[in-house]
C-alpha cells in the first residue's frame, strides 16, 4: 500500500478510504455471517419442522372410498345400484377471470345464485392452491356435452366422475329398501371418520341403514406424491379398498310393482310375507318419493313439499303407521276363544244387531245395524261370525275372554312387539292391557274397553307389518316367523324371536282358516249369507285364499291442516283393511293391505289383495279374472 | 485531477497492456475471473436442476453468460480515464433514457421498465444506471476535497435521487433502492462524516412511518407478508412459506441434486430466477449454501483488494462501490428468499436465470478489472 500512496497528494484521503473499506468489509462479513446464521437456523434448527411441511406439501394420503354393495331383489334384479355421477369443478389457479368463467358456464348450462354462493363458500374453505372445487353436482348428459364442447374456452373447468347410489326403481322401492343420504354434520360427528373418509353417503333408512356396515365396505388408501397443482406424480403405496357386500332381498320387484299399481293413486300400504321364511316379498307405502332426489342433495323447496305434504310421502305406513286392526283381528280372537274353550265350533248366538253389557244401557252395534231395528246376522256360530264379520259374536267373546287372555293370546302372534329384524323403522303398535291402561291413563280397565277390542277397535293399534306377520303365523298354523328383508344366510337373528304357538289345537286353526276361506269363496248363497269379500273378489279364483276384511276408524289426522270440507269428508272415511294368505293348504304368501280412508275393507282393500296373490301365485301373464 | 491523468497516461485509451500478460491477459484479472467462472458454473448446475434438467434453458443461459463475458472483456480494455471522461455524458444519457421509459416505455407485469428499439432489441435503462450512478458520484468526488462537504453531499444527493425516483415510479422499488444504496456506498467510501451518516439514519427512522404511506398497496402487502406470511398462506404468503420450507427441509446436506421436491413439484415459485437459492438450499443443504457464500465472499474480497490497490480516488470509489453493491444484491436476495427481508425483485447475482442482471454484473466486474489492470505503476 505504501507505493501507490506515495504517488498521491491526499494520503489522508486515502487513509479515510482505507478505513471505510475495512469497516465496510467488517459489516459485509457480519452480513454474510448473518445470512449463514439464518440458513443454519432454517436448515438445522428448524429442519424437522420444514421437513414435515415439505412432506405435507407433496405427500397426500388419499382415501379411496369403497364401492357400496349392490342390492338385488329375489330374482336378481338390481334395486340399488351405483352409477357415475358427474360434477363440474373449477380450479381457481387455472382460471384467469373467475367472473367471466362463471358467466360462460351460466350461459352454457345455467347456474342458480345459490349454486354460485355455495361454490364461493367452498372455494374459501379449500386447503391449498390448485384444489378443484365443485360448482355443480350431478350434471345431466346434456350439461356434460355442453361443457365438453366448450372446454377449450374454459381452462380450469373440469367434469369429474364419481360413483353414487342410484335406485333404478325410483319411488317404487323407496320404503322397502330405504335409502342413503348425504352425510350431514350430525352424521359426521356420529360416524367413524376413518371408515367414512372419501365416502359421501350413509344409509339412513331401511335396509340401507340396517346393513350399513356390510354395504359400506372398507376404505382404501393411497399415499401419493402430488405437485403444487394437485396432480398425482406417483403413488407411493396403496391399500386398495374392499367393496361392500352385495345383498339379495326377499323382495320381488314385480310383486312390488303389482302391489303399487293395485293401490293406484290411493294412500295405503301393502306388506306381503313368505310364511315359510318370514321374508318380505313386497312392502309398499303410498304415496312414496324418489330416493334419488336425496343423493345429490335435495333443494329446499322440493324437500319442504315432501315434508309438509298432507299425504306424508316420507312416512312409511307399512312400518310406522299404527292403525286399529278392525275386524281383521277377529280370526285371532276366534283362535284364542277356541283354544281357551271360551267358545267352540258349535257355540251359537242370536245376533239382534246390537250388544249390551249386563247392567249397562249402552248399545254396541253390529256393522249392519239399522235404525229400523232390522239387522243382525241371526243365529251365528264362529264360522259365520268370521265370514260375515259379525260384531256381536266377538263383543260377547271378548267380554268372556277378558282383557288378560286377549292380551296374552294376541301377544303370541307378535302384536304389541317389534319382531322385525332388518327394518329399523318398524314400530311396536299397541297391545293394551290392564297394566298399560293404569300406567298410561291412570285408569282401571273397564269391561266396555274389552267390548271394543273384540272388533279390533278402541285402544289396540297394529302396524301393517305386524298384521301381515300375524297372518303368516296363521297361515303356518302357529309356526311363527320373523319378518325380514335379507334373503341370503346367515341371517342375523333376534333375541326375542317368538316361539311357535302350540297352545292352539289343530282343529281350531283349521276352523278359523276354513271360515276365512269362506270370506272369499262363499258365494251365491243369497243376501246376508255370502262371504263379505266374495262379491268383490270371490269369482274366478284359481286357488284357495283365506282372507278377512276390516275397517279401521280414523283416529285422527296426524299431520297437516285440512282446508276444505270435501277433503275433510274424504280424510274422515274409515281405513279399509284386508288380510289374506294363499293357497290355503300350502301357504306361499301372506299379506295385509290397508287403503287409507278407503271405506269398507272388502270393497276397497280386497281387490288389491287379489291382484297381488294372482300375480304371485299365477304369474305375470295371468289376466286377472273378471269379477262379473 | 483529470488533467493529471490525461497528461500522465496519454495512451491508455483502448491500448492493450501486454506487459503484464499472463497475470492480467487482456486486462482481465485472473483471480476474479476464476471466481466468476466458479460461481457461474455452480449456478448453471443449480439452474440445470431448477429447469428439470432441460438443456435448453442452460444453453440459453450459457449464451447470455458468453455475451456478458465478452462485454466484460471489452469493458476491461477501456481505461478508467475513459470512464471518468464520459461519466457525465453517460449519466445524462441514462437520465434521458429513463425519461423516455416514462414516456414511451412499454409495460411488463404492471411496471413500465423497458425501452424497445423496434426490430432490434429492448433493454432496461435502469440496469445501465446501476453502473452509471456509482460512476458519476466517483467522477464528482474524484477531484474534490474529501471527506465531502455538505454542499457536495447535496449535489451528490440530487445525482442519486433523480434516477432513483424515476426508477421508483416505474415502479421498480427494488432497483431504485439498490441504485440509491450504491450511491450511498460511494458517499460512505468517500469518507462522509459520521455526523451525516447518523443524522441520515436518524432521519430515515423518523420518516419511516411517513414513508409507509408513500408505498403502493402491493409494496405494503409485501412487508406485511414478511412479518406474518401465514396471514395469507395461499396468496402473498405462499412464496415465502414455500421458499422457507424448501430451505429448511434441505437440512445440512440437502435432499441431493435433482431431488428437491419443493422445486420439482412446483411448490416453489420463481425457482429458476429470484428464488433459485431455495433450490440450492433444498438440494445441496447448508453445505451447498455455505459453499456459495464463501465463493461470493472470495469474489467480494478480490474486489476489495482491487479497490484498495487502486491508484486514484475515482478507481477506488468505483471499484469499491461495485464490489459492495454486489454484496447488497447477495444480501437482499438471500434475505428475501429466507424470509428476513420483504420480497423485492432482486435476482441472486450470477446464479439466477436471465440475461440482464448477469450482463450488468459482468460489465461492472469489467470496469473493476479495468481499474486494476490499467496502472501507471505495476505492483
Amino acid at each position: 500500500m505504501a507505493e501507490p500512496l506515495a504517488l498521491k497528494d491526499h494520503s489522508g484521503e486515502s487513509q479515510v478510504f482505507f478505513d471505510r473499506i475495512v469497516l465496510g468489509l467488517v459489516l459485509l462479513v457480519i452480513g454474510i455471517l448473518f445470512l449463514a446464521a439464518r440458513m443454519f437456523y432454517l436448515q438445522v434448527m428448524q429442519h424437522d419442522l420444514y421437513t414435515t411441511l415439505s412432506d405435507k406439501n407433496r405427500i397426500q394420503v388419499q382415501s379411496v372410498p369403497p364401492i357400496r354393495g349392490l342390492i338385488y331383489d329375489r330374482n336378481g334384479e338390481l334395486i340399488a345400484d351405483n352409477v357415475p355421477s358427474f360434477s363440474l369443478t373449477i380450479t381457481r389457479e387455472r382460471v384467469e377471470d373467475l367472473e367471466s368463467t362463471l358467466k360462460s358456464i351460466d350461459a352454457l348450462i345455467g347456474l342458480t345464485p345459490e349454486q354460485i354462493e355455495s361454490f364461493e363458500r367452498r372455494l374459501s374453505r379449500r386447503q391449498r392452491p390448485y384444489e378443484a372445487v365443485p360448482i355443480l353436482l350431478r350434471m345431466t348428459q346434456e350439461q356434460i356435452a355442453q361443457i365438453s364442447v366448450n372446454r377449450y374456452s374454459l381452462p380450469g373447468v373440469d367434469v369429474q366422475a364419481k360413483l353414487v347410489r342410484h335406485y333404478p326403481h325410483g319411488d317404487l322401492m323407496a320404503h322397502a329398501v330405504g335409502s342413503v343420504r348425504r352425510i350431514n354434520e350430525d352424521d359426521a360427528r356420529r360416524l367413524d371418520s376413518v371408515a367414512y373418509s372419501g365416502t359421501e353417503h350413509v344409509g339412513k333408512i331401511g335396509v340401507e341403514k340396517y346393513y350399513e356396515n356390510v354395504l359400506l365396505g372398507k376404505v382404501g388408501y393411497q399415499r401419493v406424491e402430488t405437485d403444487a397443482r394437485g396432480r398425482i406424480m406417483k403413488v407411493l403405496d396403496s391399500t386398495p379398498p374392499e367393496p361392500g357386500s352385495n345383498l339379495m332381498l326377499h323382495v320381488d320387484s314385480g310383486l312390488q310393482r303389482v302391489a303399487s299399481d293395485a293401490l293406484g293413486d290411493r294412500r295405503g300400504t301393502v306388506v306381503a310375507i313368505d310364511p315359510k321364511t318370514g321374508g318380505i316379498l313386497a312392502l309398499v307405502s303410498k304415496p312414496s318419493y324418489d330416493p334419488n332426489l336425496f343423493i345429490a342433495g335435495i333443494d329446499h323447496a322440493t324437500y319442504a313439499s315432501l315434508r309438509d305434504s298432507i299425504d306424508v310421502p316420507l312416512f312409511n305406513r307399512a312400518l310406522q303407521g299404527q292403525y286399529e286392526p278392525g275386524s281383521t283381528l277377529k280370526p285371532f280372537l276366534g283362535l284364542i276363544g277356541l283354544a281357551t274353550g271360551t267358545t267352540s265350533k258349535e257355540y251359537k248366538i242370536e245376533d239382534p244387531g246390537w250388544y249390551k253389557l249386563p247392567q249397562n244401557e249402552r248399545l254396541y252395534r253390529d256393522w249392519n245395524w239399522k235404525k229400523s231395528g232390522i239387522g243382525g246376522h241371526g243365529l251365528v256360530n264362529i264360522e259365520k261370525a268370521i265370514y260375515r264379520s259379525c260384531n256381536i259374536y266377538f263383543y260377547e267373546l271378548a267380554v268372556k275372554l277378558g282383557i288378560d287372555r286377549i292380551h296374552d293370546g294376541l301377544a303370541l302372534f307378535g302384536f304389541g312387539q317389534n319382531t322385525a329384524i332388518d327394518l329399523p323403522e318398524a314400530r311396536k303398535g299397541l297391545l293394551p292391557s290392564r297394566a298399560w291402561k293404569l300406567g298410561s291413563r291412570g285408569e282401571p280397565w273397564y269391561p266396555g274397553d274389552t267390548v271394543n277390542i273384540g272388533i279390533g277397535q278402541g285402544d289396540i293399534l297394529v302396524t301393517p307389518l305386524q298384521l301381515a306377520t300375524a297372518v303368516a303365523v296363521l297361515a303356518n298354523r302357529g309356526g311363527t316367523v320373523t319378518p325380514h328383508m335379507l334373503k341370503q344366510n346367515p341371517l342375523v337373528t333376534r333375541d326375542n324371536q317368538l316361539p311357535d304357538i302350540d297352545l292352539i289345537p289343530e282343529q281350531a286353526w283349521e276352523l278359523v282358516i276354513k271360515s276365512m276361506e269362506k270370506v272369499v269363496h262363499r258365494g251365491n248363497q243369497g243376501f246376508g249369507e255370502n262371504g263379505t269379500a266374495w262379491a268383490y273378489i270371490g269369482r274366478g279364483i284359481e286357488y284357495r285364499m283365506a282372507g278377512k276384511s276390516g275397517t279401521a276408524q280414523v283416529v285422527g289426522i296426524a299431520q297437516g291442516e285440512l282446508y276444505d270440507a270435501e277433503l275433510i269428508a274424504e280424510r274422515n272415511r274409515k281405513h279399509a283393511w284386508f288380510i289374506a294368505f294363499a293357497p290355503v293348504d300350502d301357504p306361499k304368501i301372506a299379506l295385509a293391505v290397508l287403503v287409507e280412508n278407503g271405506g269398507g275393507g272388502s270393497e276397497f282393500a280386497s281387490p288389491v289383495a287379489r291382484k297381488i296373490l294372482d300375480y304371485y301365485l299365477l304369474g305375470a301373464d295371468h289376466q286377472v279374472a273378471s269379477n262379473e | 485531477m483529470s488533467e493529471d491523468f490525461v497528461r500522465r497516461l496519454p495512451n491508455s485509451g483502448f491500448a492493450f497492456n501486454f506487459s503484464s500478460a499472463g497475470r492480467n491477459a487482456f486486462h482481465l484479472d485472473i483471480k476474479m475471473l476464476l471466481l466468476l467462472v466458479l460461481i457461474v458454473g455452480y449456478g448453471l448446475l443449480v439452474l440445470f436442476s431448477a429447469v428439470e434438467q432441460n438443456s435448453g434453458p442452460v444453453i440459453s443461459q450459457l449464451t447470455k453468460i458468453s455475451v456478458a463475458f465478452a462485454v466484460m472483456t471489452v469493458m476491461a480494455q477501456i481505461s478508467p480515464i475513459v470512464y471518468l471522461r464520459f461519466a457525465p455524458w453517460l449519466y445524462l444519457m441514462g437520465v434521458i433514457l429513463l425519461i423516455c421509459v416514462a414516456a414511451f416505455g412499454y409495460t411488463v407485469n404492471g411496471s413500465q421498465r423497458w425501452l424497445r428499439i423496434p426490430g432490434l432489441f429492448s433493454f432496461q435503462p435502469s440496469e445501465l444506471m446501476k453502473l452509471v450512478v456509482p460512476m458519476i458520484l466517483a467522477w464528482y468526488f474524484h477531484d474534490r476535497h474529501l471527506p465531502p462537504r455538505l454542499k457536495h453531499l447535496f449535489w451528490a444527493g440530487i445525482m442519486i435521487a433523480v434516477p432513483a425516483m424515476l426508477i421508483a415510479r416505474q415502479p421498480d422499488l427494488g432497483t431504485a433502492l439498490i441504485i440509491a444504496a450504491s450511491g450511498l456506498i460511494v458517499l460512505f467510501l468517500a469518507g462522509i462524516s459520521w455526523r451525516y451518516v447518523f443524522s441520515v439514519l436518524g432521519l430515515a427512522l423518523v420518516c419511516a412511518p411517513a414513508l409507509w404511506f408513500l408505498l403502493r398497496d402491493y409494496q405494503q402487502q409485501r412487508i406485511l407478508t414478511l412479518l406474518n406470511p401465514e396471514s395469507d398462506p395461499l396468496g402473498a404468503g405462499w412464496n415465502i412459506i414455500q421458499s422457507k420450507t424448501a430451505i429448511g427441509s434441505g437440512g445440512l446436506f440437502g435432499k441431493g441434486l435433482f431431488q428437491g421436491t419443493q422445486s420439482h413439484l412446483d411448490f416453489l415459485p420463481e425457482s429458476q430466477t429470484d428464488f433459485i437459492i431455495a433450490v440450492l438450499a433444498e438440494e445441496l443443504g447448508l453445505v451447498g449454501v455455505l459453499a456459495l457464500l464463501i465463493l461470493y465472499l472470495l469474489l467480494i474480497g478480490r474486489g476489495v483488494v482491487i479497490s484498495v490497490q487502486a491508484q486514484d480516488t475515482f478507481g477506488r470509489l468505483l471499484a469499491g462501490t461495485i464490489t459492495f453493491t454486489f454484496f447488497v444484491y447477495v444480501f437482499v436476495n438471500i434475505g428475501m428468499v429466507s424470509g428476513i427481508l420483504p420480497v423485492v425483485g432482486v435476482p441472486l447475482p450470477l446464479v439466477s436465470y436471465g440475461g440482464t442482471s448477469i450482463l450488468t454484473l459482468f460489465a461492472g466486474f469489467g470496469i473493476v478489472m479495468s481499474i486494476h489492470t490499467h496502472r501507471r505503476i505495476s505492483l
